[in-house]
C-alpha cells in the first residue's frame, strides 16, 4: 500500500526538520523518498503538525503489578468503559485501562511504540502474554536485576565477566530488552521487613551496597553491547531529602563514561528530587538535578510528571509503596518474587490543594523546563504512578505555556509556590522540543534506528495532529494543544492507517522487541551450568520451564546488541 | 520408551514442574511424583473420556460431526438473549481468551470456577489489598507457616515439600520452620503440625479479630473465643508477632462459611498489621491448576477477574448480579456453554436445575455429570498432556504446559473448537 | 434425628477419582458417603457403613455413613460433589458464593434405604435426559 501524506508541517528534529511544509511518502510499511502520485493513495494533511508516532519509554502496561492492578481497582473501571464496536473490543480504564483499550488509546494519541519498564524475569511469560494482547504498538519489557541474587553474588565476588554471562542469558532467555534496576537492594532488604535502603549502605546478607551493584551492571551494560543504557530508579524513592541519593547516584558511574553515549537512564526523577526532611518541609530540588544533568552528558531522564485526580500507583519498589500505604492507609498490594525483586501497588489521589502533591507537581514541569538538553529528558508521568497515559497532552501545554502553567499554579498553596521554582521559568517548549522529548530522543536513547524520525527508511509510524503550527501560538493557546494532542488526526503504523480522525480504524498486531544478547562462549559454558545448578536451590521452577519460546510472542523482533559482546 | 522432564502438572494450584513422565507409543506408561492427584492425572485421564461430537435426540445422546455440533454450539449462543459461559478452569489461557472474545460477540457473561471458590478473597482483595509473594519467597525465608481453612494433604499434596514447610531454602531449614494448622477439623496436615487450633465452624472471623487485639496488646475477657481457649489464641499471636516472615496460606473454610469475603477481609488486613511487627504474606490455596490464569486472562482483557457481564456491550462486573450460581439460580440466562468444568457435580442443586433446564453445551475430554446433562457435548484435548498451553500457578507465575503425547485423532483443543464457534457465530450474526 | 452442621470440602480421594472419571467407583463412592465422628455415630445408632438422611432447608439425601478420623464432634463432613450439593442452597449475600459449610443439617438413621445411583439421581432431581 503506498500512501502520500501532502502538505503537512513536519517535525523531525532526526533530520533536522522543524515546521516545513513536506510531503511524505510511504510504501511497503516503510517512509521512501518518493510514490507515484496516480497510484498512491493521497492524505491531504495540509496546515496540520506530522510528527514521527510517539515513543514512550516507559509506562507500565503490561504485567503482573499491573494486573494486580487492574483486579484490586474494580472502581478505577466502573465509570470509563469501552464499548464493542467496529474493531473495537471493548474494555476498561482509567489508570489501570485494559489491554486493547490501552493499545486503542495510545494509538489516539499518535503514539506507536511503548516499553514495559519493569518485568520480573520470573514472571515475564506473563508481561509477553499481556504485552501479546495489547494492539497496535510496539513493545518491549524490561527485566528487573537490581535485587537479584546472583547479579549480587556475581559483583560481591567480583566476577563481572560472570555476571555479563548471566544477564545475557537471562535477557535472551526471557526476550528482555534492557537492564533495569529498581531500588537496588532495597527490595531485598524489604523481603526482610526492613524500609529503606542507602546508596551506600550495605545490602543485608549480600555484602555489597548498591553503589556497587549499580557500577557493576554499568559495566555489563557495556560489556553486552545493550542498545539503552541501565535504566535506574533510585534508592529511597518518595522520600524527603532523596536528591542527594540522585546526585551521589548519577555521579557514582560518571567515571566509566566514554565518549558522547549516556550510560545510565534515571526514570521519574520527579520522585527523587525532593529537599526537606519531611513531608511537611518537601521542598523542590529540580534545580541541582537539572544542574548537574546540564554538565553531565553521561545522564539522561525522564520525568514522572504527577497529574491531580485519581491513579494508581505501581512499582517494583515494594517498600516505598509499603510506606505510602502506611501514609494514606488504603489498599495495599505488595509481591515480593523469589531470587529477583518485588512490586506494591496502592492508589492514590493526587490533590491541587494538597501541599505534597502540589511540589511534586511543580518539580516535574521544573525538570523538563531547567534541563537544558531535550534529547536528554524525556516527558512521562510514569503512567500510572504520576497519571495516566491520557493525561499527556496536558503535560505537553504545561510545557508549552506559561500561562498554562500559571493557571495551576494559581490554585496551588502558596507554601508550595514559595519552595519551588516553576514559577519564575519562563521556557516554553516549542513543537520540535516537544517532538524531540517524546519521539526523536526517545527512539534514540533506546536505540531504535527506524523509530521516532521520518527519514527515508524509517517504519511508517506517523503522527498527523490537527493543528497549524504556524497560527497556533502554544503558549497562549494552549487548549488547542491539548486537544489536538489528544485526538491523532490520523496515525499510521507500519504504513497502516490506525486511527481516523480520533477513530479505531485497524489494530494490526504491534512488534515485540527484544536483545538477543550473548556472552563469549567460553565464560557462558562456565557459568550456565553453574546457574541451572543453583536453580534448584533458590526458584520453585525448573531450569528448563523459565524460557519465554520465541514463538509465544505475537510477533518477535529480535535486535542484535550494538558491539561485539565481551571486553 | 522415552522420559519427559521437567513436566507440569495438570492438577492442583501449585502446578509442580519438576513431573517425570514415561512415554511408550503414545501413551503414559508411567509417571515419577509423590502425589496422588497428578499421578492419577496423568495414568487415568482416558478413562471416562469422550471421544465423539454428541447431540441429544429423544433424550438421548447420539454421535454426530464436530461440523454439526459446532453449528449447534453457534446457534444456541446466537439465539439465546443472555447466555452463560461457565467454566475455564481447566484449559489454557489460549483457550480462555476464546472465551472472553466469545461471550463479548454473543453479549453474554462469562464466570469461571472462581465463583463458587475464591471469589469471595477477591472481594477481599477488592477492598483491602493483597500482601503476597511467590512460593520461592516462603520457600526462602519463611520461619512460621499457616494453613488456615484448607488442608494441603489433601488437595494440594506436594505443597508442603516444595513450597514452604518441609524444604530447604536459602535462610531456612526445614527443621527452623513451624506449622500451625487452624481449621474446624483435624484435618491430616493438622495431624502435622506444630499447633493445631481448632475452630468452631462459622466463627473464623471472631478468632482473627481476637489476634488482632492480642497483637495491640488488648485484654481478652472471654476464656475461649470461637471455641479455642484464649491460651491457645496466646500462643499463636506470638509465634506471629516473633517469627521473622510468615505466611498464611488460606482455603475453603474462610470463603464458603460464614462471613465469606468478610473473613477474607479480616484475613488481609491481619497480614497488613502484622507488616508492623515483621515480615508477613497471605496466598489462596487455588485449587485448579489454571483458575488464576482464568482470572489473570479475564482482568487484562476486561478489567475484571470473574462473573463478567457483557450484555451492555462492555465489561461489567456485580458479584451477586453476574455471577454464576445468582444468574443460575434467578433464572437470568436462557443457554449455557461449559468449557473445562463440571458444574452438575458443583454447583448447588437449584442451580443446577436451571442450568439443565435450558439450553446446555458442554466441551470437555470426560464425560463429565454436566456432560451427562447437556444437549450438545464436544470432546476437547487435555492441556498439559495433549495439548501446549498457559496455566498460571496459586502465585501468579506462568508457566507453559507442555504436550507430551499426541491426542486421539480428529480431537481438537478447546482453544480451536471455540475458535471455530467464534467463527461459526460471526457469520451468522452477519446473516440476521 | 440429630441436629449436625454441615461441612463439605475436598478429600485426597475426591481429588484423586475425579481425575479417572465422575462416574468412576472410587469417585462416586468417596462423594456419597459422609463422615461422622464415632461418638456421634454411637449417639445416632448407626455403624460404619449404615445409610443415614441427611436434610438442610434446601434438600435432602441418603448417604453412607463413615467414622471419621479428623475430631469434629457436632459436624457432617462430605466431600464436594452432586450428593453433597442436594443440601446446599443457592443464597450468596450478593457475594457469589453459596454456603457450603457450615450449614444446619438434621441426620437420622435410614435404614432399608440405599444410596442413589447417580445416573437415576440426575435424571431424577435434574430431568431431560430418559
Amino acid at each position: 500500500m503506498e500512501y502520500l501524506l501532502k502538505n503537512g508541517y513536519v517535525v523531525d528534529p532526526v533530520n533536522k526538520i522543524d515546521c516545513e511544509r513536506m510531503d511524505i511518502a510511504v510504501k511497503d510499511g516503510k517512509i521512501v523518498e518518493s510514490v507515484d502520485e496516480s497510484k498512491a493513495k493521497v492524505i491531504d494533511v495540509k496546515n496540520m503538525l506530522v510528527m514521527p508516532g510517539g515513543v514512550d519509554l516507559h509506562s507500565h502496561i503490561a504485567g503482573s503489578k499491573v494486573n494486580v492492578g487492574r483486579l484490586f481497582r474494580p472502581e478505577d473501571h466502573y465509570k470509563d468503559y469501552e464499548v464493542k464496536s467496529g474493531v473495537r473490543r471493548s474494555g476498561v480504564g482509567h489508570s489501570v485501562p485494559s489491554v486493547f483499550t490501552t493499545g486503542y488509546r495510545y494509538a489516539i494519541l499518535g503514539y506507536t511504540t511503548v516499553f514495559e519498564p519493569a518485568t520480573p524475569p520470573l514472571k515475564t511469560l506473563h508481561t509477553h502474554d499481556e504485552l501479546n494482547d495489547i494492539p497496535i504498538i510496539d513493545k518491549a519489557c524490561f527485566p528487573l536485576f537490581g535485587n537479584n541474587w546472583f547479579v549480587m553474588e556475581s559483583i560481591r565476588d567480583d566476577k563481572l565477566e560472570e555476571c555479563a554471562a548471566y544477564v545475557a542469558w537471562l535477557m535472551r532467555t526471557i526476550k528482555g530488552y534492557a537492564i533495569k534496576v529498581v531500588d537496588p537492594g532495597g527490595v531485598e532488604a524489604w523481603k526482610w521487613g526492613i524500609t529503606s535502603q542507602d546508596f551506600d549502605q550495605e545490602i543485608p546478607r549480600f555484602g555489597i551496597t548498591p553503589r556497587e551493584l549499580v557500577r557493576g551492571l554499568v559495566k555489563v551494560n557495556k560489556m553486552l553491547g545493550l542498545p539503552h543504557p541501565v535504566h535506574l530508579h533510585c534508592n529511597q524513592l518518595g522520600i524527603p531529602g532523596n536528591y542527594k541519593t540522585t546526585l551521589k547516584t548519577m555521579d557514582a558511574v560518571k567515571d566509566l563514561a566514554a565518549g558522547d553515549r549516556p550510560i545510565l537512564h534515571i526514570t521519574h526523577v520527579q520522585f527523587n528530587a525532593y529537599g526537606g526532611v519531611d513531608y511537611l518541609s518537601l521542598s523542590s530540588h529540580a534545580d541541582d538535578i537539572a544542574d548537574y544533568v546540564n554538565k553531565n552528558p553521561h545522564v539522561t531522564i525522564d520525568i514522572g510528571q504527577v497529574i491531580f485526580g485519581d491513579t494508581t500507583t505501581m512499582t517494583a519498589d515494594g517498600p516505598f509503596e509499603y510506606k505510602l500505604f502506611n501514609l494514606l492507609r488504603g489498599k495495599w498490594a505488595n509481591s515480593d518474587v523469589e531470587v529477583e525483586t518485588g512490586a506494591g501497588v496502592v492508589p492514590i489521589t493526587y490533590s491541587r490543594s494538597n501541599y505534597v502533591h502540589a511540589v511534586m507537581w511543580c518539580i516535574g514541569l521544573e525538570l523538563a523546563l531547567l534541563i537544558k538538553d531535550p534529547w536528554r529528558v524525556f516527558i512521562t508521568t510514569d503512567h500510572p504512578n504520576g497519571g495516566p497515559f491520557t493525561e499527556y497532552p496536558r503535560v505537553f501545554s504545561w510545557l508549552m505555556s506559561k500561562k498554562a502553567r500559571e493557571r495551576v499554579l494559581k490554585r496551588i498553596p502558596r507554601l508550595a509556590r514559595v519552595r519551588t521554582n516553576l514559577k519564575d521559568i519562563d521556557r516554553e517548549y516549542t513543537f520540535y522540543e516537544l517532538a524531540i522529548s517524546t519521539r526523536a530522543a526517545t527512539a534514540k536513547i533506546l536505540g531504535l534506528n527506524n523509530k521516532g524520525h521520518l527519514g527515508v527508511g524509517a517504519d511508517a509510524d506517523i503522527a498527523v495532529y490537527n493543528i497549524n503550527p504556524k497560527e497556533v501560538n502554544p503558549s497562549t493557546d494552549y487548549k488547542l494543544v491539548r486537544q489536538a494532542f489528544s485526538r491523532a488526526y490520523l496515525t499510521m503504523k507500519d504504513g497502516e492507517i490506525i486511527v481516523k480522525d480520533g477513530e479505531i480504524v485497524a489494530a494490526p498486531v504491534g512488534r515485540t522487541y527484544w536483545v538477543n544478547t550473548r556472552a563469549p562462549k567460553d565464560v557462558e559454558d562456565v557459568v550456565i551450568p553453574e546457574v541451572k545448578k543453583r536453580f534448584k536451590e533458590y526458584y520453585t521452577v525448573e531450569f528448563e520451564n523459565y524460557c519465554v519460546p520465541e514463538s509465544y510472542l505475537a510477533w518477535s523482533a529480535p535486535i542484535q546488541p550494538l558491539e561485539p559482546s565481551g571486553e | 520408551m522415552k522420559v519427559i522432564n521437567a513436566v507440569l502438572c495438570p492438577g492442583c494450584g501449585s502446578l509442580c514442574d519438576d513431573n517425570e513422565v514415561y512415554v511408550e507409543d503414545n501413551k503414559i506408561v508411567k509417571v515419577k511424583t509423590e502425589c496422588a492427584i497428578s499421578a492419577s492425572k496423568f495414568l487415568n485421564y482416558n478413562k471416562e473420556r469422550n471421544t465423539k461430537p454428541l447431540v441429544r435426540v429423544d433424550g438421548q445422546l447420539k454421535p454426530t460431526t464436530l461440523e454439526d455440533a459446532v453449528e449447534r454450539v453457534a446457534r444456541m449462543l446466537v439465539e439465546a438473549e443472555y447466555p452463560l459461559l461457565y467454566g475455564w478452569s481447566l484449559t489454557s489461557c489460549e483457550a480462555q481468551k476464546k472465551g472472553v472474545e466469545l461471550a463479548e460477540e454473543v453479549g453474554g457473561v462469562i464466570d469461571n470456577t472462581t465463583t463458587v471458590c475464591h471469589g469471595p478473597s477477591i472481594l477481599g482483595v477488592q477492598d483491602f489489598g493483597d500482601p503476597t509473594c511467590t512460593l520461592g519467597e516462603v520457600k526462602a525465608r519463611a520461619d512460621l507457616v499457616i494453613y488456615w481453612g484448607c488442608d494441603p494433604s489433601s488437595a494440594h499434596p506436594r505443597h508442603m515439600k516444595r513450597y514452604s514447610s518441609l524444604i530447604k531454602g536459602k535462610f531456612r531449614t526445614p527443621e527452623q520452620r513451624k506449622v500451625v494448622v487452624v481449621d474446624v477439623r483435624k484435618t491430616p496436615t493438622a495431624r502435622n503440625a506444630n499447633l493445631f487450633i481448632q475452630v468452631k465452624p462459622n466463627q473464623d472471623y471472631e478468632l482473627i479479630t481476637a489476634l488482632k487485639m492480642l497483637l495491640q496488646n488488648e485484654e481478652i475477657e472471654e476464656q475461649e473465643v470461637a471455641g479455642v481457649p484464649v491460651e491457645q489464641i496466646e500462643e499463636l499471636a506470638e509465634l506471629m508477632r516473633s517469627c521473622e516472615f510468615g505466611m498464611l496460606f488460606f482455603g475453603l473454610g474462610l470463603t464458603m462459611s460464614e462471613g465469606k469475603d468478610r473473613n477474607i477481609d479480616a484475613a488481609i488486613t491481619l497480614v497488613c498489621e502484622l507488616n508492623k511487627w515483621t515480615k508477613f504474606a497471605i496466598m489462596p490455596m487455588r485449587g485448579h491448576y489454571n483458575v488464576t490464569g482464568a482470572n489473570q486472562v479475564l482482568t487484562w482483557q476486561t478489567g475484571y477477574p470473574y462473573a463478567v457481564d457483557f450484555s451492555r456491550g462492555y465489561p461489567r462486573f456485580e458479584p451477586g448480579d453476574t455471577t454464576a450460581v445468582d444468574v443460575l439460580s434467578r433464572g437470568y440466562n436462557d443457554a449455557t456453554l461449559v468449557v473445562a468444568s463440571d458444574p452438575v457435580a458443583n454447583l448447588p442443586k437449584d442451580a443446577v436445575k436451571h442450568l439443565c433446564s435450558k439450553p446446555l453445551a458442554v466441551i470437555d475430554p470426560h464425560m463429565s455429570l454436566t456432560a451427562f446433562m447437556a444437549d450438545v457435548v464436544i470432546p476437547s484435548t487435555f492441556v498439559g498432556i495433549e495439548e501446549e498451553g498457559t496455566a498460571y500457578r496459586m502465585d501468579g507465575v506462568a508457566l507453559l504446559m507442555k504436550k507430551i503425547v499426541d491426542p486421539p485423532e480428529g480431537i481438537l483443543s478447546d482453544a480451536q473448537i471455540l475458535d471455530l464457534i467464534l467463527k461459526r457465530v460471526r457469520e451468522l450474526k452477519k446473516g440476521r | 434425628m440429630v441436629k449436625f452442621t454441615l461441612l463439605t470440602g475436598r478429600s485426597l480421594t475426591q481429588g484423586v477419582g475425579k481425575e479417572a472419571g465422575k462416574f468412576s467407583e472410587k469417585y462416586i463412592q468417596e462423594v456419597s458417603t459422609c463422615q461422622i465422628d464415632p461418638e456421634d455415630l454411637k449417639i445416632l445408632n448407626v455403624k460404619p457403613g449404615d445409610c443415614v438422611r441427611l436434610t438442610t432447608e434446601y434438600g435432602s439425601v441418603v448417604l453412607r455413613a463413615a467414622a471419621s478420623t479428623s475430631a469434629h464432634r457436632g459436624s457432617v463432613y462430605i466431600p464436594y460433589g452432586p450428593y453433597a450439593n442436594i443440601l446446599i442452597g443457592t443464597k450468596t449475600g450478593g457475594t457469589g458464593m453459596p454456603n457450603f459449610k457450615g450449614i444446619p443439617v438434621e441426620v437420622e438413621p435410614a435404614p432399608g434405604e440405599s444410596v442413589p445411583d447417580i445416573k437415576e439421581l440426575l435424571v431424577k432431581i435434574y430431568g431431560r435426559v430418559k
